[in-house]
């Protein structure tokens, strides 16, 4: 294994070799990183580039922090709470700056009325995006009130200090609180770059692990989500449509329908029919009565096959990655394989919900989008009216993981509001419809060939990765499924890529390794035979899947440890850090050997190169005969830069951990011809209690005063590979097409005990 | 039509069709928010509530079926000022992300804990089976529950008892 | 006038040839029960044994559900200590992974034979029928010997099965040597040159390793299967196993492809899904050989319905007006607890899951799978692929269930009305597991 010191001469000698980079930057240059992660609108426009984080779009102070006369605070994001705990951070990173209680602040989030358009809360974003805003706005306006008060006092404003209380010392025993400094103060003022922000070492809440401002409401029954809403005089309603997206009800009796008892309304454009009842149950019977109807399918069928006989049938446009040329040693060795997902549920909890009002003319939206700029602007759309005449609020839902069905219901609410001014509309979907409707994680395949030369290094790696856009969060009315609906119809938006570094389909191809050789390629298809967008982690699932398996490969071919294998092409010191931390954490050096039954296995990603490191490493047991994968023990180290809370990093790291092992091991959306098969939780059965490890360890590597890395989706890559190689240990067989399910496990060591 | 419901050791009254399942009851004429939609079909034990001291799915369960029988809910446990023990260890171990999944956690976790106070690990993951949990808090649901037996098995006998007095 | 049946003096005699033809009785019996042990081997290495031989044995293993009654919930297979409820008491099943000190590692070949063919095990004492040996005693001793390189190839798995907990007189074992002399017939399997390949082929697995008849014939009170009634229904943990013979009241409707589908896939849109006990067996017979499958379809056909006619499926009944009129609470319970999945228009009725009125619950002249699935729910293996029912065991009593039973018969079928629904509702939840 060769040192720190001889790689990095290696690289240069590649620099000098003139190698040719195309369509990536290795640094990870911050400024080319788009707001949300590329998803969606992507925020409003950058208005002052020197400013950090949404600031750029929103300099003015007071347009995130404002402070009235008894001094409480009130911070404003465009980001919104998805369960990831940003909430409680961000209010963190606020106190921590205006040193203030957080107890004291309230924080508002995404509402189109009040608060900056932050995009979209995707790709781990929102501490980069509104994190570090508010940090600097925080650090500005405390440098203003420190003025203000130096001006009062006639001292030097470097004089004075903040007691953690929300007031002003100065260097004798004066004392002034921040509620009678605002009164004097306007706060309607740009940001100016380059103040300090509070040094680490006195931190007194970031860094802490607060616990989370909302959990206690959700466990005594406060209301808490779009769910929970009760507005005077609301009516409640169920959207009608046929079993999945591209099919409709063709026996529809909406006569019957309307003269149900209890049924107020029924609803109908073009082809969206939506019933409208005072109490829930009514709306539900009235839907069950309508969806006892035949269907057809209105858009062309959905073909049969593995997600890599489908990916690589579809016409692609090519899009270059990598593309490097090294002077090499010769190749003694190549391991080819081929790696596949197939289309994944984002399987929310909550079927997804709005509420909607339509009154004087202002249309008021409650969504648990993560995008509730772009709600508006699709509601404006959809329903014919000028922007500034309707108002998105978010509420939260239950945990997303992309985009599920948010926005469509958004949209179908207002268009049922619209149909009823003055009363509020609550639409909740059902079960078989967020199944049905809401847009896939799309299926994806990637063919990897590498080679070794007699020293164990890689001397080439060609990689192509093939997968419909991810990136179709609606924007206007065509990308929602109402949009489609009504006459005339919204056209549905060609999906298009993101580009790097965040990426799509693309995202985490480009390994953190040092290799040279580089040739990666995205065949990027547009169309899409079912209905996908983004789901969490986007293509870095595949991926890092896809390459920390064929690096377990190549080290296999070699007879080099796996954690070696990694450390000899790796350069970026805080990739060794996590590596070896969640290897030394594990035991991995004493680790027990593959004994046809138990082993081990790592995996490793930089979340898009750019985010947040980790490394997974787990252990476990292989039953032959029933197929199934008992993962015993799970140890995770993480890199997120400055900590704003350590629980909720811990907590983040966990659930990747844990729904990536269901996506890898039990998951596959299902469907013939007409429709999807999937339909509720016995047709898509995800991980519950008895499947889950035995214990899950997460460790987080320190970096104080580091900028913030995103940390929602770096767990997922990283455990997907590590189980396939932990499998791949224990018995000696490889699995690289997910799901690694009973049926395939069966079928693979059957296959090694007849050999 | 009336219905007579005793829900969280009080007699309530409801307008209702009987064929309602208890969830919209409870949520939309009682404005209890713990119980939540999730299926309808039994599959992912959001809705779980407590029925005579069972873990039961309220959307399943209509309420002509409820005469005679107590109910009770997250809210029947406990509330934000003073919490009720499970609620209180779910508090301690952070055990929630989106929080979507946990009062039907909670309620199938009481019936456990109300008939075996001292479940082992094993006793706890097949009980807990019914409810999902998308977000993967699994780990802290499990060390939550075990906070909750031992903090039950520290607490005087008298302090123990449900809010409800018809059930134990 | 009496008379003296016994002579004075010659009553002490009496007493002591009476003690002598007992002492007498008591040898023979225990010779007549006792089993030699046959000493242990060291365990086979796995490269003992070919591996077709191996994969043949895997394939039988799944055709006699071996591993649905030796693994535990959360177990490793084959490990045993599954609970299985007798009339007489529970039994906890063993530990068949070839562990030397727990399990069958120290077993040779013989000894794994007489188990299987005769009920002993390898120290000599007699198994209890639970191990349904008296089916198993069929198989070929080609077959057994690659059942037996198939456990011997598997994961070796350390555990102890809790001890059985049976009424008092079952747990001496030398009874059941008695028991077999009635019930234990070792002869080979007989094929019958008149009929096709697959259908000797499905009567050898289902007479042998298939022991469908140990669940699917009526048993007398000592747990043996009556004589001449093989197939004419049974029950298993709850569950009425139905009559595979032509006594079946839907036996016209039983095709073999609608058998075969049936057993391979664990549902069949005109007629049920494979429910309690059943459930993990169609989950086994999903990972054997497709021909097999077709093999057992083809034989239970031919005694359901030796004549081959083919009647149509029931016709799709649906009275909901009616039984709501008569049956109110019944709808009313039904359009809350039911409706979501079993209501024209639920999802799940376009996706191939039976409809209620062709299910054979349903038109069962018996209630007792209708509330059994009421009460028990419907748990097959996690796939994707079977359906999940709930259970309602905690929320409707004895009352509510049989008002629904009642609304379901008479909304979905034509047929006569169950009767006692309440005493039925009772005894089944009893028998709930």
């Amino acid at each position: 294994m060769s040192d720190t010191g001889e790689v990095l001469l290696r690289r240069r000698a590649f620099l000098a070799a003139g190698a040719l980079v195309v369509n990536f930057s290795l640094r990870g240059n911050a400024s080319a990183q788009l707001s949300g992660g590329g998803e969606g609108s992507g925020g409003a426009a950058v208005v002052d580039p020197k400013l950090i984080g949404d600031l750029k779009a929103s300099p003015l102070l007071d347009s995130w922090i404002r402070i009235d006369g008894t001094g409480r605070v009130t911070v404003f994001t465009g980001k919104v709470e998805l369960g990831q705990g940003i909430r409680t951070a961000l209010i963190q990173v606020a106190a921590e700056e205006l040193d203030i209680a957080p107890e004291t602040i309230k924080l508002v989030t995404a509402d189109t009325a009040r608060t900056p358009d932050e995009g979209l809360t995707a790709g781990s974003h929102s501490m980069q995006d509104s994190g570090r805003a508010i940090q600097n706005a925080g650090a500005n306006v405390l440098a203003l009130l420190k003025r203000e008060a130096a001006r009062r006092w006639g001292v030097a404003a470097g004089s004075l200090s903040t007691n953690g209380q929300g007031e002003i010392l100065s260097g004798d025993t004066r004392k002034v609180s921040y509620g009678s400094l605002a009164e004097a103060l306007s706060l309607h003022v740009d940001a100016v770059p380059g103040v300090s922000l509070r040094d680490p070492g006195t931190y007194r809440t970031m860094g802490k692990s607060l616990p989370r401002v909302d959990i206690l409401a959700k466990l005594t029954g406060g209301a808490s989500y779009v769910q929970d809403m009760r507005l005077p005089g609301m009516l409640h309603a169920r959207v009608i449509r046929g079993p999945s997206y591209g099919t409709r009800l063709t026996t529809l009796d909406i006569e019957a329908a309307a003269r149900l008892p209890g049924v107020v309304k029924v609803v109908r454009s073009g082809q969206f029919l939506a019933v409208v009842a005072e109490q829930e149950w009514t709306a539900i019977a009235a839907m069950r009565k309508l969806q006892a109807s035949d269907f057809s399918r209105t858009a062309m069928p959905i073909p049969s096959g593995t997600s890599r006989e489908i990916m690589k049938a579809l016409p692609t446009r090519e899009i270059v990655i990598l593309d490097t040329t090294d002077a090499v040693a010769p190749a003694v060795v190549s391991v080819k394989a081929s790696y596949s997902r197939p289309w994944l549920h984002h399987g929310s909890i909550g079927p997804s919900c709005a509420v909607a009002k339509y009154q004087d003319g202002i249309m008021t939206v409650w969504s648990h989008s993560q995008g509730i700029f772009d709600v508006r602007r699709v509601v404006a759309d959809l329903c014919e009216l000028p922007i500034e005449h309707v108002h998105g609020i978010h509420a939260p839902g239950s945990g997303c993981y992309g985009q599920n069905g948010a926005d469509d219901v958004a949209a179908d609410a207002a268009l049922v509001a619209k149909a009823m001014p003055g009363r509020p509309i609550r639409l909740q979907w059902m079960r078989e419809q967020e199944q049905g409707w809401e847009p896939l994680g799309p299926g994806m395949v990637t063919d990897v060939e590498a080679s070794l030369d007699a020293n164990h290094r890689i001397v080439a790696w060609n990689y192509a990765v093939w997968s419909n856009p991810h990136n179709n969060r609606p924007v206007g009315a065509g990308g929602v499924i109402a949009g489609g609906e009504v006459v005339p119809p919204h056209p549905v938006p060609e999906g298009k890529p993101i580009p790097m570094p965040e990426g799509d389909g693309s995202r985490n191809s480009n390994p953190l390794y040092v290799l040279p050789n580089m040739h990666v390629l995205y065949h990027f298809a547009k169309d899409m035979p079912v209905r996908v967008s983004a789901l969490r982690s986007l293509g870095a699932h595949l991926n890092v899947f896809s390459i920390e398996s064929m690096f377990d490969e190549l080290a296999k071919s070699a007879g080099v440890d796996p954690l070696a294998m990694r450390l000899s092409h790796m350069q970026d010191e805080r990739a060794r850090a996590v590596m070896q931390t969640a290897a030394n954490r594990f035991g991995w050096a004493h680790r027990r050997k593959g004994d046809g039954y138990r082993g081990c296995g790592m995996g490793f990603a930089r979340y898009k190169n750019i985010g947040a490191y980790c490394a997974v490493v787990l252990e476990v047991e292989v039953d032959e005969d029933a197929g199934r994968i008992r993962v015993h023990r799970v140890v995770a180290a993480v890199d997120s830069g400055t900590v704003v809370s350590p629980d909720g990093i811990r907590n983040q790291i966990e659930g990747a951990v844990l729904q990536s092992l269901s996506w890898t091991m039990a998951e596959q959306a299902r469907f013939d011809g007409l429709h999807r098969r999937s339909f509720d939780w016995s047709a898509y059965p995800i991980h519950r209690f008895e499947d889950v490890p035995g214990s899950v360890e997460v460790h987080i590597v320190e970096r104080p005063g580091l900028p913030f890395l995103g940390t929602a989706e770096a767990g997922q890559g990283p455990t997907a590979a590590a189980l396939a190689n932990a499998f791949a240990d224990a018995t000696g067989c490889r699995l690289r097409d997910m799901p690694l399910s009973a049926e395939r496990v069966r079928a693979v060591l059957a296959a090694r005990d007849r050999a | 039509m009336t219905i007579k419901l005793h829900v969280n050791g009080q007699d309530r009254i409801v307008r209702s069709d009987p064929s309602t399942p208890l969830l919209y009851v409870l949520r939309n004429d009682l404005e209890l928010n713990g119980a939540k939609y999730g299926c309808g079909l039994g599959q992912c034990g959001a809705c779980t509530v407590q029925v005579d001291g069972n873990a039961a799915f309220s959307c399943l369960t209509p309420v002509a079926v409820l005469e005679g029988k107590s109910v009770r809910t997250v809210e029947g446990l406990g509330t934000a000022t003073h919490p009720g023990v499970v609620q209180r260890a779910f508090e301690l171990e952070q055990a929630a992300q989106c929080g979507y999944c946990i009062a039907g956690m909670i309620m199938r976790a009481q019936a456990l804990l109300d008939r075996e106070p001292n479940p082992s690990d094993a006793e706890i993951r097949a009980h807990m089976q019914p409810n999902l949990c998308r977000c993967g808090t699994h780990m802290r649901i499990l060390r939550a529950i075990r906070r909750a037996s031992e903090m039950l098995k520290a607490m005087p006998a008298s302090r123990k008892g449900a809010t409800d007095e018809r059930h134990g | 006038m009496s008379t003296r049946l016994v002579r004075p003096g010659g009553g002490r005699r009496a007493i002591w040839l009476g003690l002598v033809v007992f002492l007498l009785g008591v040898l023979v019996a225990y010779a007549a029960t006792w089993r030699p042990p046959i000493e242990p081997v060291a365990r086979p290495l796995p490269s003992a044994f070919s591996a077709a031989q191996v994969e043949r044995g895997s394939a039988l293993a799944s055709l006699g559900s071996c591993a649905v009654c030796h693994t535990s919930e959360q177990g490793a297979t084959f490990a045993g200590s599954r609970a299985l409820p007798t009339p007489f008491g529970t039994i906890y099943t063993t530990n068949i992974t070839p562990d030397v000190r727990t399990g069958i590692g120290a077993w040779s070949r013989e000894a794994f034979r007489r188990a299987m063919k005769a009920g002993v095990s390898r120290d000599g004492h007699h198994l209890y029928p639970a191990l349904p040996y008296v089916h198993f005693t069929h198989a070929t001793d080609e077959d057994l010997d690659a059942l037996y390189a198939y456990f011997m190839t598997r994961q070796a798995t350390e555990a102890v099965a809790p001890a059985n907990r049976l009424i008092p007189p079952l747990g001496f074992r030398p009874l059941l040597a008695g028991w077999k002399l009635f019930f234990l017939r070792q002869t080979p399997f007989e094929p019958d040159p008149t009929r096709s390949v697959a259908w000797n082929r499905g009567a050898y697995l289902v007479e042998g390793l298939g022991h469908c008849a140990a669940c699917h014939s009526p048993l007398n009170s000592i747990g043996g299967e009556k004589q001449g009634m093989a197939f004419a229904g049974g029950e298993a943990e709850g569950w009425k196993a139905p009559p595979l013979d032509a006594t079946n009241p839907r036996a016209g409707t039983w095709s073999v492809k609608a058998l075969h589908d049936y057993l391979r896939g664990g549902i069949e849109q005109h007629h049920s899904v494979a429910a309690g006990p059943m459930g993990p067996v169609t989950h086994e017979l999903a990972q054997v050989p497709e021909a097999d499958v077709s093999a057992i379809a083809v034989y239970v056909a031919s005694l359901m319905n030796p004549s081959n006619r083919v009647e149509h499926s029931v016709d799709v009944v649906d009275r909901a007006a009616l039984a709501a009129a008569a049956q109110p609470q019944g709808a009313e319970i039904f359009a809350g607890a039911c409706a979501g999945c079993h209501e024209p228009g639920a999802p799940m009725t376009r996706e191939r899951r039976p409809l209620l009125s062709t299910a054979t619950t349903v038109l069962a002249n018996s209630p007792d799978n209708a509330l059994q699935a009421m009460f028990s729910g419907i748990h097959s293996p996690e796939d994707g692929q079977t359906p999940y029912m709930p259970s309602f065991h905690d929320t409707l009593t004895d009352d509510q269930a049989a008002l629904l039973a009642a609304y379901i018969r008479l909304r979905f079928t034509n047929l006569p009305e169950w009767s006692d629904l309440r005493a039925a509702a009772s005894r089944v939840r009893a028998e709930e597991n």
